[in-house]
């Protein structure tokens, strides 16, 4: 008998299940279902973070968004409607979750004094006002308004900035804004190497 | 990308992911995309199920992608032009090129000046004392009208298509084999049937990825490619084009925004100091018209350069003030990734920052990176892991006592903490929505870059200092300015009418007068009145070949395949039409978005199809590179054979040395015998994948891969550990015996090849040798691109 699974499951719900047929009732193991884990969850269409296919993803996310509470990625697929993917994901994308909830994501700023063997933690606060004060200090140590050939350059050559392929574009837009806006020459990314 | 932007007049792969599905033949070369691009690799794999299409492979090793090949060709590494001229000679002996095409949308039939030659591995115009070339030497010969001189004959001896013809017709099939190692059957096999696409009703796509742009010659590869798809009217069609397939995110859209020495958003140039005026800058940067049937687009360079300064300092970049001109640096000489190292081992770079970037890891010749990156005073790497760059003082082998440089790792968030777009490959840019918050203690990159900025700003108006007036009058027009949004930035971006207002709709209404403002001209039309338009998900495909306009948002101008104009003839008829790019239907072209202006007919004397060049067709010959203006076979740096096409000159002549590089390269091959290259595996994407547990299980250790017969010489068991060195460096791991790469016979003896993979550092769930430990320093002559693909080893067991 030439009969597709297909088939076979609509005629067998059709047929209000042919217990007989089986040995066993269907309606029993079909009360049994639980409801899936992303019923309930929360959709959003984003972009896989690694190779540049660009395949598009669904994070499936739980919580209210209130300050109390704590948004959960509790799965993450592909998009079907995605003309590039339809839905599909190879190894990495398929485990992308594990990306976005890794155990070695870092929580803290550290710092590392010269000639010390280990970090210690710092605030944000100290973090940013060292970094701006030690980009200030290379900037004016380095800045040279006019050449050798009193040729006006107003280029900064003490300090280089790279990265990144991984930033959205508006941020990439935004890097290097601010940098050429301080006088940055030394920019380079990924795509070289 | 140079390359491609040498030969089209833009930088960026021509047609996208689903359009592979449009071809008849496929030849993947310097890329492995069934290992690193597998969702997108599909398409390929639908063109051979549903089209019948051929799917090729040329590689020094049989990969993953060779194993669902038709055929497969074996080759050694840093051999591609050598191989590629082949098939361009293949083409033209045969007269297999689409000679249609060839005539109409290339440059064929323009005369090159009399002080054009090449003899013995040299253009003309060599300056051996500065190593590098005067490229008036390959100017075109100009008519009395001052336009290019051209031989519609195309049998001129001094045309492009006979100086290509000459030039080539030194690759025979011997030669072929000789340099590459390949057996000439094998190589023939192939010509046969890639040249097959030389037809109005055949198309043929090339995927490359990595395995070509890093070399000494990688820009002169992917020419050599451009060339041949050229020649076979494989261009601007759909299920053609050159397509660079990319190995990051965003590797694309942060090209285009410019996070790149040399240049400025949408590929504007950044001023030198001999542009000493704005009017120089622009003079130099804006290219005059070589024949009068061209569209010379890149013409209205002020428009895009004068929008970009509006958006950056607003108010503050007027007529009077030259637009801002004096706020920009004036870059000198070279500033990628090689030259910013070797400043810093010179001291002259003294502060360092790394944004999502793993520089210890990424970079070659580690040993000498280590050197150069422990002299620096202070470092900071903002990553939401901690990255072995961040923990250089603790490489092995270091000692932390004798370094003195600040580090500072600042954690910040990640993909999907945050919106924003991405620009695929395919230069679609797609707008991801942001599923969850950064964990306390986490920040945003705009976040931290924008408090950087308010700090350093504030520090000058307090202290004062060197000259900050572009600091203080950066445009920072953002709601909240500690944290801009990414809509906030999106819309600058694609820039405004500044007399309504209005978001523009596309880069066509862009002025000079400082009456418009856009971040970056190529993204206008992105996001405009109707909305986001990298947000759009529509599925409509009514074209049926997969363009799907209404999905996100292409650049430029939501074009799916550049330079598509090319998919017609003459009088623009598709070359075929069941695969039409765009077509006249009397009144406008239809399709596509077209490359070209929507209701410019094609009549004679029309402009061409190219609209970038300023030839107004593609560019067989091109002077726009600093190797020469036709491709040729060198060595990679380190070679286990001499160049059997010119002994006396073995290596590109014009890629740059840093200082004391030149005594880290092996001295001829009996030292180090074999040839390397270094590869991605599936499992893992570069380094960051050392943080997820599920992958780091499925591929664990760092290996060796060894062919069989080199395994069984040396007495090397698979599983076994062995060593490999270079002159730099040395690497130790588990020796995996594979029958994946062949030995090959190379000017009379047998050549070995080793593949290492790039995947582990110190820092990550498990801990292996870093790849970059063997790589030489030295860059491709264009793009100064590391040859991370083709360098000497020894191997023993450990």
């Amino acid at each position: 008998m030439d009969i597709s699974r297909r088939t076979f499951i609509k005629t067998s719900v059709a047929g209000g299940v042919a217990v007989s047929a089986l040995g066993f009732d269907l309606r029993e193991a079909r009360a049994a279902v639980r409801q899936l884990k992303i019923q309930n969850a929360k959709e959003y269409r984003t972009v896989c973070p690694y190779c540049a296919v660009g395949c598009g993803t669904i994070a499936y996310v739980h919580g209210s968004g209130g300050l109390n509470t704590k948004n959960t990625i509790i799965h993450v697929e592909g998009d079907p409607d995605s003309p590039i993917n339809g839905g599909t994901l190879c190894p990495k994308g398929a485990s992308q979750m594990e990306l976005a909830i890794s155990p070695r994501l870092r929580h803290q700023p550290l710092f590392r004094e010269a000639g010390a063997s280990d970090w210690k933690e710092v605030d944000w606060d100290f973090a940013m006002d060292w970094f701006a004060r030690k980009f200030k200090e290379s900037r004016d140590a380095s800045f040279v308004e006019r050449d050798s050939s009193d040729r006006v350059v107003n280029r900064c050559d003490g300090i280089a900035w790279v990265g990144s392929a991984t930033v959205a574009n508006e941020d990439a837009y935004l890097i290097t804004k601010t940098m050429r806006a301080m006088g940055l020459v030394y920019i380079d990314h990924q795509a070289r190497i | 990308m140079a390359s491609l932007a040498a030969t089209f007049g833009r930088g960026a792969m021509t047609n996208h992911w689903k359009d592979i599905k449009n071809a008849d033949v496929i030849l993947v070369m310097g890329a492995n995309p069934a290992e690193n691009h597998p969702c997108g690799f599909k398409w390929a794999l639908e063109a051979r199920d549903n089209r019948g299409a051929k799917l090729l492979t040329i590689d020094p090793r049989f990969t993953r992608t060779s194993a669902v090949a038709d055929r497969h060709l074996q080759i050694r590494p840093g051999s591609d032009i050598a191989v590629l001229g082949g098939l361009i000679r293949y083409a033209l002996e045969n007269d297999l090129h689409h000679s249609d095409y060839v005539q109409a949308h290339t440059n064929a039939s323009f005369v090159v000046g009399e002080d054009y030659g090449f003899s013995d591995g040299l253009f003309a115009g060599f300056d051996e004392a500065a190593s590098n070339y005067d490229k008036t030497a390959w100017d075109y010969e100009r008519g009395s009208d001052g336009y290019v001189r051209r031989d519609d004959s195309l049998e001129h001896p001094r045309s492009v298509f006979q100086l290509l013809k000459q030039h080539y017709d030194r690759y025979t099939p011997e030669v072929v084999a000789d340099i590459s190692g390949c057996s000439q059957e094998d190589f023939l096999m192939m010509a046969d049937i890639i040249c097959s696409t030389g037809r109005a009703d055949k198309v043929g796509t090339i995927m490359y990825a990595v395995g070509w742009t890093m070399h000494t010659v990688g820009t002169q590869i992917i020419r050599t490619a451009a060339i041949l798809q050229l020649l076979l009217g494989n261009i601007g069609r759909p299920g053609g084009g050159i397509n660079a397939l990319r190995g990051h995110a965003n590797v694309q859209g942060a090209t285009d925004h410019a996070i790149v020495a040399g240049i400025l958003p949408g590929y504007l140039k950044v001023p030198t100091p001999e542009q000493t005026s704005f009017d120089r800058h622009l003079a130099d940067s804006t290219p005059r018209p070589l024949v009068p049937e061209t569209s010379n687009y890149w013409g209205n360079y002020p428009k895009f350069y004068v929008s970009q300064m509006k958006a950056w300092f607003g108010d503050h970049a007027t007529p009077d003030n030259d637009f801002a001109y004096d706020y920009l640096a004036k870059q000198d000489g070279d500033a990628t990734w090689l030259s910013i190292w070797d400043k810093a081992r010179q001291g002259t770079i003294e502060g360092f920052v790394a944004l999502g970037f793993n520089p210890l890891l990424a970079g070659p010749d580690v040993p000498r990176l280590l050197e150069s990156m422990s002299k620096l005073k202070w470092k900071v790497v903002i990553d939401p892991f901690m990255l072995d760059s961040a923990e250089f003082w603790k490489a092995p082998g270091m000692d932390p006592s004798n370094i003195d440089t600040e580090v500072l790792y600042l954690p910040s968030s990640h993909w999907i903490e945050r919106d924003g777009s991405f620009t695929n490959s395919g230069r679609w840019a797609q707008w991801k929505e942001k599923a969850i918050d950064p964990p306390i203690g986490v920040k945003p990159d705009t976040w931290i870059l924008s408090e950087l900025f308010w700090r350093v700003k504030e520090l000058y108006q307090e202290e004062g200092g060197a000259y900050n007036d572009p600091i203080q009058h950066l445009a920072w027009d953002y709601l909240n300015p500690r944290e801009p949004t990414m809509g906030e930035l999106a819309k600058e971006i694609n820039g405004y009418d500044l007399e309504t207002n209005q978001l523009l709709d596309s880069f066509g209404s862009l002025r000079d007068d400082g009456t418009t403002s856009a971040g970056n001209w190529i993204y206008t039309g992105s996001y405009t009145e109707a909305g986001n338009q990298m947000k759009r998900r529509g599925t409509d495909d009514p074209t049926g070949l997969g363009m799907h306009h209404d999905w996100a948002f292409s650049w430029p101008a939501n074009r799916r395949v550049l330079y598509n104009r090319a998919s017609a003839d003459a009088e623009g008829r598709p070359w075929d039409q069941t695969r039409a790019g765009i077509a006249w239907n009397g009144r406008e072209w239809i399709g596509d978005v077209p490359d070209y202006g929507r209701n410019t007919p094609p009549a004679p004397g029309a402009p061409g199809a190219f609209i970038m060049t300023e030839e107004g067709v593609a560019r067989l010959f091109s002077s726009h590179l600093a190797d020469g203006p036709l491709s040729e076979h060198y060595e990679p740096v380190e070679s286990p054979t001499r160049n059997l096409l010119h002994e006396d000159v073995p290596i590109n002549p014009v890629i740059q040395w840093y200082d004391g590089v030149r005594e880290t390269l092996a001295d001829g091959y009996d030292e180090f015998p074999y040839a390397c290259t270094v590869y991605r595996v599936v499992e893992r994407e570069h380094f960051v994948t050392s943080n997820v547990p599920l992958l780091v299980e499925s591929m664990p250790d760092f290996f060796v891969e060894l062919p069989e017969g080199l395994a069984e010489e040396k007495g090397i068991l698979n599983g076994s550990q062995v060593r490999v060195w270079s002159k730099r460096g040395e690497v130790q791991g588990t020796a995996i015996v594979t029958k994946r790469i062949k030995p090959l016979q190379v000017d009379g003896r047998v050549v070995w090849t080793v593949g290492i993979p790039v995947h582990w550092g110190f820092v990550g769930l498990t801990q292996g040798s870093m790849a970059n430990l063997l790589t030489p320093y030295v860059g491709d002559a264009n793009t100064n691109c590391p040859e991370f693909k083709a360098f000497l080893v020894n191997v023993e067991q450990a």
